[in-house]
């Protein structure tokens, strides 16, 4: 568990040497509390008193990294209950699942389905993180075929190497050494040879427990067979126990420091009801997984998934403004149009996702107004045409820009008049009043 | 080892909410836990959902939603019947949204004689919802609680510029009071406490701390709904034990991503399943931010987001 300041001075030199940066070792302390600086800085620590340290101020979930180079996700690290108390941290995984059973064609199409699930919104790529490979034939063979076709398929792709049989997850493991896989399917009865098997391929270790109690044994026994990479599966599947089991798990890693839970968590939520599935993984996006399994990854399903998990782990410090800036949408020109609107980020969400769709590169200018949308910010004087026509000529957009001609919010139609005087040699366009407007307004520009 | 369940312990607890009509009652809240932990306290009463009709047709709503009620969407009574009858609907939320001075500006006694219609007609409590504006609900909602009388219901929406108009009206006719501030947990308590202040019972107040659709805000709805809840529960803040209500289809059947078909957004794959999903997604995650009470558009989402609550209770 995470040391005092005054814990973590006791461990110090005390000698307020001053070498670390800070005026006494007190000071120093107080800032490794917070996490905010690097034992290192301390010269003459001991090794035993940096050993003690380093255990304590291990992150409560441990990172562990899923794949290898580009495309690899990482996990763990959170450390909160609740995003308002701080970001959530590493997105929650999501991986379709494929059984050794399915037929080529479904197996080929789940294949490009990942492939080709990346979708952009709101400046970030979004996309079906990795593969699980599900060995439901209990067949070594079967279950290598499968491993070849997706090692041959999806070479960058995240794969999850699912099987209780240790035959089987030793044929396909084979297939994904070094792609800092997760080899997923560690019981009480073939922990050791699981073990075995994932230090070689370096891959990560997936414990399959029964329950809480169960879970916490497993995972002291993989350490003790060497492996500290761990993924956990309680056994949840049901709804009403993924709340509960991930609940507990997330509390007691960062409330209690139980580090025989601080390992990300793996939950299974496959159901033949897809809209009941997407619900299940809306779920594990909100309540602490960090890897949900599903059955398929249909296009609109990708969208509601990406977009929640999107929204989750959006930091909920920062104000719900934007800079005042003018944006670059697209590769805007010296003859594309220019837009201005207030800093509310849903308003500048909205609008910059509206032009992207209408893939009319624009200029667009936010202006500052406190957070204001563009109502708002009229009636509370903030979003006026001499605000406007001040913003502008300071914003230094004249010249990127062609012809003088500035499109305002329909809403604010009243202030064009105004601001022609104020903009002098401007040409004041009245825009659409609501932002799904927006494309078909640009395409007839 | 074993591992030692670390149980959280709760000090407060929701105001259990019902309303009824004739023998058919709906009841929310109630839980002294957070949403769904019924592994270490009580989470009994399953979020309710109410349809939402319209007393004007649904022009403004997308295509795929409108085919759903293209037999009854210019009638409200019908309307009504059909989501009760068919749908099976546990509660309804009637819209005013015709008396909107853009949308009609239907007067206060034509309201008042569509939702005097309705009620003659149904036999499921009622949601009476104003157009959202701010002068024309204070008029109308005021209207609509003494036809109402006979039938309590809830009514809404109370804000702070119309609430002490509208929560007098509700007061005198028993109804109990939907009370909305825009995503800002003191804001939401201010309104509480100035609504108890003038003599509201506490009891009868549902939260709507505004909602926000998938993708368009809703993380921000979804944290004001969990720090409400934290702040009942935990610290028992008695001016926010109110249950919660997530105002769903309104926000989302508005959005691109339940309009835009995939011959123009092929990445975003098939509508219909698509709009279905968008509103069942937001519902849900409301409830896990601690909405008891969801007004939602699609018979779909709808079922999607019981399936959900089946598994969750
Ligand atoms: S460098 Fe080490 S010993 Fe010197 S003041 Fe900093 S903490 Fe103390």
């Amino acid at each position: 568990m995470a040391l005092t300041g005054v814990q973590i001075f006791k461990l110090l030199p005390k000698t307020n040497c001053k070498k670390c940066g800070f005026p006494t070792c007190l000071a120093f302390s107080m800032q490794l509390a917070q996490r905010k600086v690097s034992v290192e800085k301390c010269p003459d620590i001991s090794e035993d008193a940096k050993k003690q340290l380093g255990e304590a101020s291990a992150p409560p979930i441990r990172p562990i990294k899923l794949g290898s180079g580009d495309s690899a996700v990482s996990m763990g690290e959170e450390t909160v209950l609740f995003r308002h108390d701080k970001k959530f941290v590493n997105p929650c995984v999501l991986s379709v699942a494929i059984k050794d059973t399915e037929d080529e064609a479904a197996i080929a199409k789940k294949i490009d389905d990942v492939l080709h699930s990346e979708i952009d919104r709101v400046g970030q790529h979004l996309k079906v993180d990795a593969i699980t490979i599900m060995n439901e034939s209990n067949d070594a063979g079967r279950f290598e075929g499968l491993a070849k076709v997706v090692a041959a398929k999806a070479p960058a792709v995240p794969v999850i190497v699912c099987s209780e049989n240790v035959d089987s997850a030793k044929a396909a493991i084979a297939h994904f050494k070094g792609k800092g896989s997760l080899l997923y399917g560690a019981t009480a009865s073939n922990m050791e040879a699981m073990a075995a098997l994932a230090k070689d391929a370096g891959a990560s270790l997936g414990i399959k427990a029964n329950g809480l109690d169960e879970l916490s044994d497993l995972t002291e026994k993989a350490k003790g067979f060497g492996v500290e990479d761990l993924v956990m599966d309680s056994g949840a599947r049901k709804g009403k126990e993924i709340i509960e089991h991930n609940t507990y798990i997330r509390r007691a890693a960062i409330k209690k420091g139980n580090k025989s839970v601080g390992y990300p968590v793996i939950n299974f939520v496959m159901r033949d009801n897809e809209y009941l599935e997407t619900m299940l993984a809306g779920l594990g996006i909100s309540k602490y997984s960090s890897i949900v399994v599903l059955s398929s990854v249909d296009k609109w399903k990708n969208l509601v998934m990406f977009t929640f998990r999107q929204n989750i782990y959006t930091d909920p410090q920062v104000p719900m403004q934007v800079q005042q800036n003018v944006y670059e949408i697209g590769t805007p020109t010296q003859d594309s149009p220019l837009i201005v609107t207030t800093n509310f980020s849903l308003t500048y969400f909205i609008v910059a996702g509206e032009i992207e769709n209408s893939k009319v590169p624009t200029w667009l200018a936010i202006m500052d107004c406190e957070g204001l949308s563009v109502l708002t910010a009229w009636a509370a004087g903030k979003f006026t045409a001499g605000k406007i026509a001040n913003f502008i000529k300071e914003s230094g957009v004249e010249s990127k820009i062609g012809k003088k001609e500035l499109i305002i919010p329909g809403y604010v139609a009243i202030l064009s008049g105004a601001l022609e005087e104020k903009l002098e040699g401007w040409k004041i366009i009245v825009g659409p009043r609501e932002a799904n407007q927006i494309p078909a307004y640009l395409k007839s520009l | 080892m074993s591992f030692t369940p670390p149980k959280e312990v709760y000090n407060g607890k929701v105001y259990t909410v019902t309303i009824s009509k004739g023998a058919k009652a709906v009841t929310f809240g109630g839980e002294n836990v957070l949403p769904f932990h019924s592994f270490e306290g009580e989470f009994v009463n399953k979020p309710v959902i109410a349809y939402e009709i319209q007393d004007i047709a649904p022009s403004e709503w997308p295509e795929q939603l409108r085919q759903v009620y293209a037999a009854v969407g210019d009638d409200t009574v019908k309307w009504a019947k059909y989501v009760q009858d068919e749908l099976k609907a546990e509660a309804i939320a009637l819209r005013l949204q015709g008396t909107h001075p853009d949308s009609g500006n239907r007067s206060a006694d034509d309201a008042a004689k569509t939702v005097k219609a309705v009620l003659d007609n149904i036999d499921v409590p009622l949601i009476i919802l104003g157009s959202n504006n701010v002068e024309k609900d204070a008029e109308v909602l005021v209207k609509v609680s003494e036809v109402a009388k006979d039938n309590p219901c809830i009514i809404g929406k109370a804000q702070e510029d119309n609430y002490k108009t509208i929560a007098a009206a509700a007061m005198a006719n028993k109804h109990k009071l939907i009370a909305m501030s825009e995503l800002d947990i003191n804001l939401s308590k201010q309104l509480n406490i100035m609504l108890t202040q003038m003599g509201f019972d506490k009891e009868k107040i549902i939260i709507d701390p505004m909602c926000s659709a998938l993708g368009y805000g809703i993380e921000y709805t979804y944290t004001v709904m969990e720090r409400i809840r934290l702040a009942a529960l935990m610290q028992n803040d008695t001016t926010m034990q109110q249950p919660i209500v997530g105002d769903v289809g309104m926000y989302v059947w508005k959005i691109k991503e339940v309009q835009a078909s995939e011959d123009i957004l092929p990445h975003w794959g098939a509508l219909t399943p698509r709009g279905i999903a968008w509103e069942a997604q937001t519902a849900c995650a409301l409830t896990m931010a601690g909405a008891g009470l969801l007004i939602m558009r699609h018979p779909e989402a709808v079922k999607a987001v019981n399936a959900f609550l089946d598994e969750m209770m």
